[in-house]
C-alpha cells in the first residue's frame, strides 16, 4: 500500500491532487476543535466577531482528547464522529478551511461545501486513540481553553495516519467500499 | 451479617473505571483477532490491524484505549444480607468513578445539565442500576460507554403483528444507519419485550454479556445468529470503509410483555466494548 505524506497548511491545488481512497502520514500544524467550539466559532461569526484561528488552507481535527499523564503533552487523541459538526463545517469552508479529520459519515450538505471550496475529508481509526497520540509532538491551547477538553488546541503532528473519505471531487469512501462487499 | 467499608466499594470502582479504559477484555480481543483474519477489504484489514496494535500501546503505556472514557454505566447487585457499614452506597460508586476518572487521567465527558451543558469535571454522576438479590454479595459490573455509538442506538415500540420479522428488520436497520460512525465492528445489544424502558436496559445489560456466550433459549440464539449474519453482509465494515466485519456479535435478551406490546431495544457498542465486573 502506497502512503502520501502530506504537509500542512495545504493549498487548493495539494488538496486536489488528493483522490478518495489514498493513504495519507499528515505532518505539519493541525487545530483540534469539536461540538462546543463550532457553536462558539459559529456563534462568533453571527456576531462578526472574527475566528480565534484563521483556517485558510488548514485541517480541523475532530477531536477531545483525554487528559495528559504527568510528563506527557496529551492523553489519549483518537477522532470523534465528525457528522455531529455538519452543523457549522459549511461556514467554516467558507472561511477557507482546508480540510477535516475525523470519523463518520459527512451529510451531503458538507460534501456540496467542500466541493464548492475544494475540500478534502480524512478518516482515521475510531478508538486508536493511544496510537494517534505518539503522532502528536506538541500541544498549545489557542481559544476556548474552559470548554477543556473542548478547547481549540494548536498541535503538531507528524506522520499522523488517516485515510481520504471524501475528495474535492465528492467521491466518497463510505459509499464506492460498501458496494463491494455488500451481499 | 457481612459488612462492608464504603472505602472498598470507592477504591474498587477506580481501580475498575481505569482497568476498563485500558485494558482490552479476552472476548474482545479475540474476537477482533478472528475478524482481522477473515476480513476480505484491504482497508478493513488495516484499520483493524491499526485497532490491535492501539490494544498494545494502551496496555504498555497505560493510557486509555479510546479518548472517550465514556459515561459510566453500573449494573450492581446487592445481596440483601449485606450491609454497608459507614456511608451511603450510592455516594461510594460515585466517589469510585470520581476517584478513578481523576487518578487514571480519563476524560472527563459528563454535562451537568442537558440543556446547560457545563461540564462536571470528574465524569459523575454514573448511570447506576441496582438490583436487590439474595445473599451477602456485593457484584459490580461497569460498562464505560462511549457515545460515538451510544448516539446511534435506537428503540421502537413495534405491534406485536409485526413478529420476528419486524425486530430482524428495525436492528438491521438500526446497525446499517449507525455503523459508520459507531467504530465499527461493532457489538451489538438487544432488548425485546418488557415495556419501553425494560427493553431498553435489557439491550444494555446484553452488551455486557461475553461475546462466546449465546442466549440459551433457541429461538432467540437462532435470532442472534441471524442477525450477526445479516449484518455482516451489509458490506459496511470496519470504520465504515468496506468490508466483511461489521459487527462482532449480537446479543439478545428477551422479558415477558403485554398483550399489545413488542417493544425493541437495540444497544450499539463500538469494537472496544469496555466491561469490567467485580465481586466483593
Amino acid at each position: 500500500m502506497t502512503v502520501i505524506n502530506i504537509k500542512t497548511p495545504m493549498s487548493k491545488e495539494d488538496r486536489k491532487k488528493l483522490k478518495a481512497g489514498d493513504h495519507v502520514q499528515i505532518s505539519g500544524t493541525i487545530y483540534t476543535g469539536r461540538d462546543a467550539a463550532h457553536k462558539r466559532m459559529i456563534e462568533a461569526l453571527k456576531k462578526g466577531s472574527p475566528l480565534p484561528v484563521d483556517f485558510t488552507d488548514q485541517l480541523i481535527y475532530y477531536v477531545g482528547p483525554s487528559p495528559a499523564k504527568p510528563g506527557e503533552i496529551i492523553g489519549s487523541a483518537g477522532p470523534t464522529t465528525s457528522g455531529r459538526m455538519d452543523a457549522y463545517t459549511p461556514e467554516l469552508l467558507e472561511k477557507g478551511l482546508g480540510g477535516m479529520i475525523g470519523k463518520g459519515n459527512r451529510s451531503e450538505k458538507v460534501i456540496n461545501s467542500m466541493m464548492n471550496h475544494v475540500a478534502v475529508y480524512f478518516g482515521c481509526v475510531g478508538g486508536a486513540g493511544a496510537l494517534l497520540q505518539s503522532c502528536i509532538k506538541s500541544v498549545e491551547i489557542l481559544a476556548y481553553e474552559d470548554l477543556g477538553t473542548e478547547a481549540i488546541r494548536k498541535i503538531e503532528v507528524e506522520n499522523f495516519p488517516a485515510i481520504v473519505v471524501i475528495d474535492t471531487q465528492g467521491n466518497n469512501l463510505y459509499e464506492t467500499e460498501r458496494k463491494k462487499y455488500l451481499k | 451479617m457481612k459488612t462492608i467499608q464504603t472505602k472498598k466499594i470507592i477504591d474498587t470502582v477506580a481501580e475498575m473505571c481505569i482497568e476498563a479504559n485500558t485494558f482490552l477484555s479476552e472476548d474482545m480481543l479475540e474476537s477482533l483477532r478472528t475478524a482481522e483474519s477473515s476480513e476480505e477489504s484491504e482497508n478493513g484489514k488495516e484499520i483493524l490491524k491499526t485497532m490491535l496494535d492501539n490494544f498494545e500501546v494502551a496496555k504498555r503505556r497505560t493510557i486509555p484505549i479510546c479518548q472517550d472514557t465514556g459515561m459510566v454505566v453500573m449494573f450492581v447487585s446487592f445481596g440483601q444480607d449485606l450491609m454497608i457499614a459507614d456511608g451511603s452506597l450510592e455516594d461510594a460508586l460515585q466517589a469510585g468513578v470520581a476517584k478513578g476518572y481523576e487518578e487514571g487521567y480519563l476524560r472527563k465527558s459528563v454535562v451537568a445539565d442537558p440543556f446547560i451543558r457545563t461540564n462536571t469535571n470528574n465524569n459523575t454522576p454514573a448511570v447506576i442500576h441496582y438490583k436487590v438479590v439474595p445473599g451477602d454479595q456485593l457484584k459490580i459490573k461497569i460498562l464505560p460507554k462511549g457515545f460515538g455509538s451510544e448516539n446511534t442506538s435506537a428503540l421502537k415500540m413495534l405491534k406485536p403483528s409485526d413478529g420476528m420479522a419486524g425486530v430482524r428488520d428495525f436492528v438491521i436497520k438500526t446497525v446499517e444507519a449507525g455503523s459508520p460512525n459507531a467504530c465499527a465492528p461493532i457489538v451489538v445489544g438487544v432488548g425485546v419485550g418488557g415495556t419501553m424502558e425494560k427493553a431498553a436496559l435489557m439491550a444494555k445489560e446484553a452488551l455486557g454479556r461475553p461475546l462466546w456466550m449465546r442466549n440459551p433459549l433457541d429461538h432467540v440464539a437462532a435470532l442472534e445468529d441471524y442477525l450477526l449474519e445479516a449484518c455482516n453482509n451489509l458490506g459496511i465494515g470496519p470504520m465504515g470503509l468496506g468490508g466483511v466485519n461489521t459487527v462482532l456479535g449480537v446479543n439478545v435478551e428477551v422479558f415477558p410483555t403485554h398483550i399489545a406490546g413488542l417493544p425493541v431495544a437495540v444497544n450499539i457498542s463500538c469494537y472496544v466494548n469496555r466491561h469490567v465486573e467485580r465481586e466483593l
